[in-house]
């Protein structure tokens, strides 16, 4: 209780206010516990968890509860006066540089707690039911809450250093539980292959964080973006590579392309896992970042040259793993690929220079993909296996996952008034404004590509839905609806992917767009004014586009069923199922050639010239103790260490006759020895 | 008071039981000169004792506990002689070599 009360009074002092914004009260100093807690009742779930009548599972939804009523109480909060808070305790200094950690409470931190609580809550009711009988219950609930932990770690972080540390643990967890089912070995394949793709790419966040933390002197986001806001010409200079570097980073953990391939193989962990890294924790990790550095790469004369490469990069994401997806089987890879493709908008939105429109997507998009995953998940759970070809039908057996389903796909694919319409309008809008601004003709043709890929959106989400739900059930058993435990998740997920867009419509209600406001800098973000009419009925129309042509092709009546399951379209396909061969790409072009001759020479250059080094001193100290040994020990100190011990040995050999053993020997010795001292004794005297 | 002749009396008993003690071969007789010896130290002890005339009777009370002690260690001498005469029918102290390297 002292601990924690220092705690508080540390915050205190170093929490700093900003005009028009609250402090946010006692609720913003104690807001340590949002990442605090999920931690430590990680480990109360490691140790005491197996011997809870739950097996653990109270703590760690004990943990999401608390996260979720504490988000949203803040979010309530942020949303009625508008909070801006940061605290921090020293941890280390280290010369002139302190090590802190801390915790931020601002609109941007605020909307993730509130999300990943929300979200978290949800899965982890569901994920009760779904990993019911699972033999490393206990074990997978700690992992999944620091899973939840870590990214609120990152959230929460008020420096570069700290945002590091959640972003490694997030990695670290998901590595765990990708590879939850380990014992598959390609399970195992996927969570290593998760765990490098994320680390190559944090090779940019860290060369990124040291260019930007040693220009500024300081890695604290308040110091970095005001050097921002002052024009500071050391960090302008640098500013491109360091911006650039931070978003190769946040590429790797929001799977943009080309590091987009770990995470479709993500879906070998458990699907409450795959809903809570495609929703709230995990991948929005690298929008957050790029969210959290804004001004860095909207202020002209620094990283703004970044945005360019955002935009494209995120328009290839969107529009490439988009047609990917119409071809898995898999249901989860849909949805996998469906995530990457929205993580492609928020990026364009990003790149775009809106800030709002970007982080307004992956609010929405963390309700109804969370949503689409869990009803996957339970289909899945019903019949046993992953692909939509040993489904159909289920309409009839899983009514409430039909309609929750059904929501989630009709929010993706933006139909009105659904919470994907919104968002993905306001990025088309966002996008038309750029293309009117300083993103020129780029925007324009993202635009294109942007509206094509809410097009793909409709009609791949359209697809999962017949495969799925329609048709004549193809798989085996009796499939049924799934326990109420994870119906009612679900449920409450469908309800806010419904009502999530209205927190942000463009001239008649502009919530979210204040409430992300709520920053010490000036975002300098490109928002709309008021709904774009055209764009959105361009969208709309799209999208119901989209649903036309997939029911056309999809909707199964049992004469056609067959047939068009089996027709393939002749060169697009197989690119299309081999994920435009980009995997065999990075395995005979980079795996291949370090698994083969770069192995091959490091181990030849282990055995001949790093050995041979070691060999040589090692033979050069044999030599130098043997000069030692013989010379030294041998000859020297043995020598006189003999010496005394035969001299020893000599004179007792020749004392030992006088132990005659004769008593009267001894006793004539003895008168001789006292009339020998009486003698003495009289002559000295 | 003259204590000459009380000297010459313990010297010579002390003398003879040195004596004794070195020459004798039986080692009944080797403990008598022990005794022998202990009386002539008894004599000065109580000589000297009523020549200084001490309050406390040191001397007479010290000879007593000489002659206690003297008591005890002929009776443990005495059986350990017996001892070894049971075990080599005799009582020689010359083959009593035990002691030898």
């Amino acid at each position: 209780m002292v601990m924690l009360a220092t705690l508080f009074a540390l915050g205190e002092q170093t929490g700093h206010e900003v005009a028009q914004l609250s402090d946010g009260g006692v609720l913003a100093q104690w807001a340590w516990l949002i990442p605090v807690v999920p931690l430590v009742l990680m480990f109360a779930i490691v140790f005491f968890g197996k011997r809870l009548p739950m097996k653990g599972w109270e703590l760690a939804e004990g943990a999401m509860l608390f996260v979720a009523v504490y988000g949203v109480a803040l979010f309530a909060m942020n949303a009625n006066e508008g909070i801006n808070y940061e605290g921090s305790i020293e941890i280390a200094r280290i010369g002139s540089f302190t090590l802190e950690w801390g915790w931020v409470v601002d609109g941007l931190s605020i909307m993730m707690y509130a999300v990943v609580g929300v979200v978290g809550l949800a899965v982890f009711t569901y994920a009760k039911g779904y990993m019911k009988g699972d033999i490393r219950y206990t074990w997978f609930f700690a992992a999944f809450t620091m899973f939840a932990g870590a990214m609120l770690v990152l959230v929460s972080a008020p420096n570069l250093i700290q945002l590091i540390v959640g972003w490694e643990l997030v990695g670290l967890a998901s590595y765990l539980l990708i590879g939850h089912y380990w014992e598959d070995h390609a399970n195992n394949a996927a969570a290593t292959k998760a765990f490098l793709v994320n680390k190559i790419a944090d090779v940019g966040l860290f060369v990124g964080v040291i260019i930007i933390g040693v220009t500024v002197g300081s890695f604290r986001f308040t110091d970095i973006l005001n050097a921002v806001a002052d024009g500071d010409s050391a960090l302008a200079q640098v500013a491109f590579w360091g911006g650039l570097a931070l978003f190769i980073g946040a590429m790797g953990k929001s799977a943009q392309f080309p590091f987009h391939v770990w995470l479709p193989d993500a879906m070998a962990g458990p699907t409450p896992v795959s809903s809570l890294m495609h929703a709230a924790t995990m991948v929005t990790a690298g929008v957050y970042l790029v969210g959290r550095m804004f001004p860095l790469y909207q202020t002209d004369g620094f990283a703004i040259d970044v945005k360019a490469i955002m935009i494209v990069v995120g328009a290839l994401t969107l529009f490439l793993t988009g047609l990917i997806a119409l071809v898995q089987d898999d249901i989860k890879k849909v949805l996998a690929y469906s995530t990457l493709s929205q993580l492609g908008y928020m990026t364009v939105a990003m790149g775009a220079g809106a800030y709002t429109a970007g982080l307004f997507h992956l609010f929405t998009h963390a309700f109804f993909k969370g949503l689409l995953f869990l009803a996957a998940g339970s289909v899945i759970h019903a019949v046993h296996s992953n692909n939509m070809s040993d489904m159909g039908g289920l309409r009839k057996f899983m009514p409430w996952t039909y309609r929750t389903f059904l929501i989630g796909s009709l929010a993706l694919a933006g139909i009105f008034p659904l919470a994907g319409f919104w968002s993905k309008d306001e990025i088309l809008a966002s996008l038309s404004f750029d293309s009117s601004h300083d993103g020129g003709t780029l925007a324009m043709v993202v635009l294109v590509v942007a509206i094509a890929g809410a097009f793909i959106t409709a009609f791949y989400m359209a697809r999962a839905v017949y495969l799925t739900f329609f048709g004549e059930y193809k798989g085996h058993g009796h499939p049924h609806e799934s326990p109420r435990v994870m119906t009612y998740p679900l449920i409450g997920l469908g309800v806010l992917s419904i009502v999530a867009g209205f927190a942000n419509i463009p001239g008649v209600f502009t919530g979210f767009t204040q409430w992300l406001a709520a920053r010490p800098q000036v975002m300098g973000d490109h928002h709309a004014e008021a709904i774009n009419f055209a764009l959105a009925g361009i969208g709309l129309a799209v999208a119901l586009l989209g649903i036309a042509a997939g029911t056309r092709l999809w909707k199964r009546d049992a004469a056609t069923q067959q047939a068009r399951d089996t027709f393939r379209i002749p060169v697009l396909y197989p690119v299309l199922a081999n994920k435009y061969y980009i995997d065999d790409l990075y395995m005979k072009g980079v795996v291949g050639p370090i698994k083969g001759p770069i192995a091959r020479f490091t181990n030849w250059t282990n055995t001949y010239v790093i050995d041979s080094v070691v060999n040589a001193f090692g033979a050069v100290s044999v030599f130098l103790s043997r000069i030692v040994y013989q010379g030294m020990d041998q000859r020297g100190i043995d020598l006189a260490i003999n010496a005394v011990g035969s001299a020893t040995g000599e004179a007792g050999d020749a004392l030992r006759y006088t132990t005659s053993g004769k008593i009267q020997e001894y006793a004539a010795a003895l008168f001789a020895g006292a009339v020998l001292l009486v003698v003495g004794f009289l002559i000295l005297t | 008071m003259i204590v000459n002749q009380f000297l010459v009396l313990a010297a010579l008993l002390f003398s003879i039981g040195i004596y004794g003690v070195l020459v004798r071969r039986n080692a009944v007789l080797v403990l008598l000169s022990i005794e022998l010896m202990l009386t002539g130290v008894n004599i000065n002890l109580v000589a000297f004792g009523q020549y200084i005339q001490d309050a406390f009777l040191a001397g007479q009370v010290f000879a007593l506990f000489v002659i206690t002690v003297a008591a005890a260690e002929v009776g443990i001498g005495l059986a350990i002689v017996v001892l070894i005469f049971r075990n080599r029918a005799s009582a020689n102290v010359d083959e009593l070599d035990l002691l030898k390297w």
